[in-house]
């Protein structure tokens, strides 16, 4: 039966639809291709060095000339890795345990908080909700330097320096993940929501079981600017007890004898040396997580992304 | 004139009454929004103003601020000669990068538009990949190491450029523009996101209509159709790029070291950090972090309101 349906497919002539569009150059086409390439190529190669540097042994590191694609690729910079950092007071595995935490119970609680606010701001027309919204998009237009000072003043008064909390908290409340989420969610129509009410749902129902599982597009993006900020922190400020120090802080430190013996002496001192590969390690491991949640939410996000544009 | 003025105070008064009642009404709102909006009030907003009030103190952490009036801005102007480094080097790197990453944003969104849907996940995933790839400017300091062996030098020397290595990252001549090479290769960052999702979502309609009204190449097309579709994008995208601009100090720690040769990769915020984490001078930290946070906010009014002139 089937195999008979697929027959009859088959036999209908294929229309073709002209894809072009009409107003296009065959040549604006190549040399659109071509920059893109060249411009990818340029992009991607720092990256994929990296990448290739940390999958060199030890004598390629140093190859002259150099080679991007390592020639045996090996993952003992991975295992040194490792191996130097468990001899040392605090070991690898704390410090991935450390931003793991922070990122995970950050983000979670930012996407929670902010689709709160962000559903009242984006749904209901109530007395200073339009004033709070012009305050965060002001709050987008300067970043988290201008405030540090102060912040680690308010963390002190609140006790919580060298906490964990000093670095979740704040996160929390990060004005972007607000701004999307309510962009996103001004295209949910409002029949939705009025439907429920009537059916007796209270607002916090509406909320869960119906506002939330309709931006899970919104949830990604949410989810891909808060790990941005948080796997990449540094902790440098707020936390200063070695074993509550994240993964960032470890890899700084690890290409530290590097950074100091760059520069006008030649002579890098054998530390530098020994560790060039395992700093690469670092670096692959933490800039593969927030790749890799890219690069399977891109569509979601690029969808959220759609409704971002500032209104006025 | 009388009469007006007790009209006008009777609509103040009518309409505070209505937005109290309507207030009454939707306690759920406030509900909602409470947990967003106390963070966000006690970790964005509450520390901008201290930081104004701070700016006017001399305030070292240990004794209670002291009111100072103008002298910390006095000091900073006239005195500071690192901070006029710091503002030249900030305002070069902002001026140039800022807008360049925000045009090349825009290209590369437009170009990747018009090739084939799953190349364009591709070519989104290669060319946003490293602003979300955090400590990944470390990677420069290989490239542009200043001995032979920095990769840069070594080419340069083999085509026979140069015949003597030059000091990429410690000789005040060069620093800048390479902190400028790497901040561009980050540059394509949410804003990018935006407008790729923007141009995906400009009516396909508007292209047909344009192509029977005789929109001849894809200049004018996009000049007459794409623009003015996506002016919110824009004018986000700007936000965007502009913050990041004004906010250098990631890239020109790592690539140059903190401090830098003679400071001339110094930027307002590593000036700002210097002052508040290394001598703590709180107050004197304020009164920079003050200046910056109003160049940043003046700086977005300022291109929102050239941008809304876009494609009229």
């Amino acid at each position: 039966m089937s195999k008979k349906v697929k027959e009859e497919k088959q036999q209908v002539p294929r229309i073709r639809i002209k894809r072009r569009k009409p107003n296009r150059s065959r040549t604006g086409d190549f040399f659109i291709y071509l920059f893109l390439v060249l411009v990818a190529v340029a992009m991607a190669f720092p990256l994929v060095f990296a990448i290739g540097s940390s999958l060199k042994p030890l004598d390629e590191l140093f190859l002259f000339p150099p080679k991007v694609f390592p020639q045996n690729p090996t993952l003992d910079n991975f295992r040194d890795l490792s191996v130097t950092m468990s001899k040392s007071w605090i070991t690898l595995w704390r410090y991935i345990f450390n931003t793991v935490f922070i990122t995970v119970v950050g983000t979670v609680g930012h996407l929670i908080i902010a689709s709160m606010g962000a559903f009242v701001l984006a749904k209901y027309d109530f007395p200073g909700g339009k004033i709070f919204f012009t305050i965060v998009v002001t709050a987008l237009m300067f970043n988290g330097y201008v405030t540090e000072i102060p912040n680690y003043l308010v963390m002190n008064q609140l006790g919580w320096l060298d906490t964990y909390w000093a670095l979740i908290v704040p996160a929390f409340a990060a004005p972007i993940g607000l701004f999307l989420m309510k962009q996103f969610m001004e295209g949910i129509p409002m029949a939705l929501i009025e439907a429920a009410k009537i059916d007796g749902a209270s607002m916090w129902r509406v909320f869960f079981n119906i506002v939330m599982p309709n931006v899970k597009p919104a949830w990604l993006t949410l989810i891909i600017f808060s790990v941005r900020d948080l796997w990449n922190s540094k902790a440098a400020v707020f936390i200063y007890s070695e074993q509550k120090k994240t993964l960032v802080y470890a890899l700084t430190q690890i290409q530290g004898g590097i950074i100091i013996s760059k520069g006008q002496d030649a002579a890098i001192t054998s530390a530098g040396i020994a560790r060039t590969g395992q700093a690469a390690a670092v670096t692959v491991i933490i800039m593969m997580v927030p790749i890799l949640i890219f690069i399977f939410s891109e569509s979601q996000i690029l969808e959220t992304m759609a409704s971002s544009g500032l209104k006025e | 004139m009388k009469d007006y003025m007790m009209k006008y105070f009777v609509l103040r008064r009518h309409n505070f009454r209505v937005a109290i009642q309507k207030a009454k009404k939707s306690k759920m709102c406030y509900v909602f929004l409470a947990p967003y909006a106390i963070l966000f009030i006690l970790f964005f907003v509450v520390p901008v103003v201290m930081s104004v009030i701070l700016s006017f103190t001399y305030y070292n952490i240990l004794e209670p601020p002291r009111f100072i009036g103008m002298q910390n801005y006095i000091n900073l102007l006239l005195q500071d000669d690192v901070f006029l480094t710091a503002i030249k080097n900030t305002f070069l790197i902002a001026v140039i990068t800022g807008p360049v990453g925000y045009i090349l944003s825009f290209l590369f969104a437009w170009l990747i538009n018009e090739i084939p849907r799953w190349l364009r996940a591709i070519a989104v995933i290669i060319f946003y990949a490293p602003s979300i790839a955090g400590n990944i400017a470390a990677i420069f300091t290989v490239f542009f190491r200043g001995d032979a062996y920095g990769y840069v030098n070594a080419i340069l020397t083999e085509i026979g450029i140069i015949d003597a290595p030059i000091l990429w990252l410690t000789d005040p001549t060069y620093m800048l523009p390479v902190c400028m090479i790497a901040i561009l290769w980050m540059s394509l960052g949410t804003g990018f996101l935006s407008f790729v999702a923007g141009l995906q979502g400009v009516d396909v309609s508007q292209y047909e209509a344009g192509y029977m009204d005789g929109v001849r190449n894809r200049w004018q097309e996009l000049w007459y159709i794409t623009l003015p579709n996506m002016k919110p994008m824009l004018m986000f995208g700007a936000v965007m790029s502009i913050t990041t601009a004004f906010g250098v100090c990631d890239v020109t720690m790592q690539l140059c070291g903190y401090p830098s040769t003679d400071y001339a990769a110094r930027t307002v915020v590593t000036h700002l950090f210097d002052y508040g984490w290394s001598r703590f001078e709180m107050g004197y930290a304020s009164a920079i972090a003050t200046l910056l946070f109003l160049t940043m906010v003046l700086c977005n009014k300022a291109i929102q309101s050239l941008l809304r002139r876009v494609g009229t």
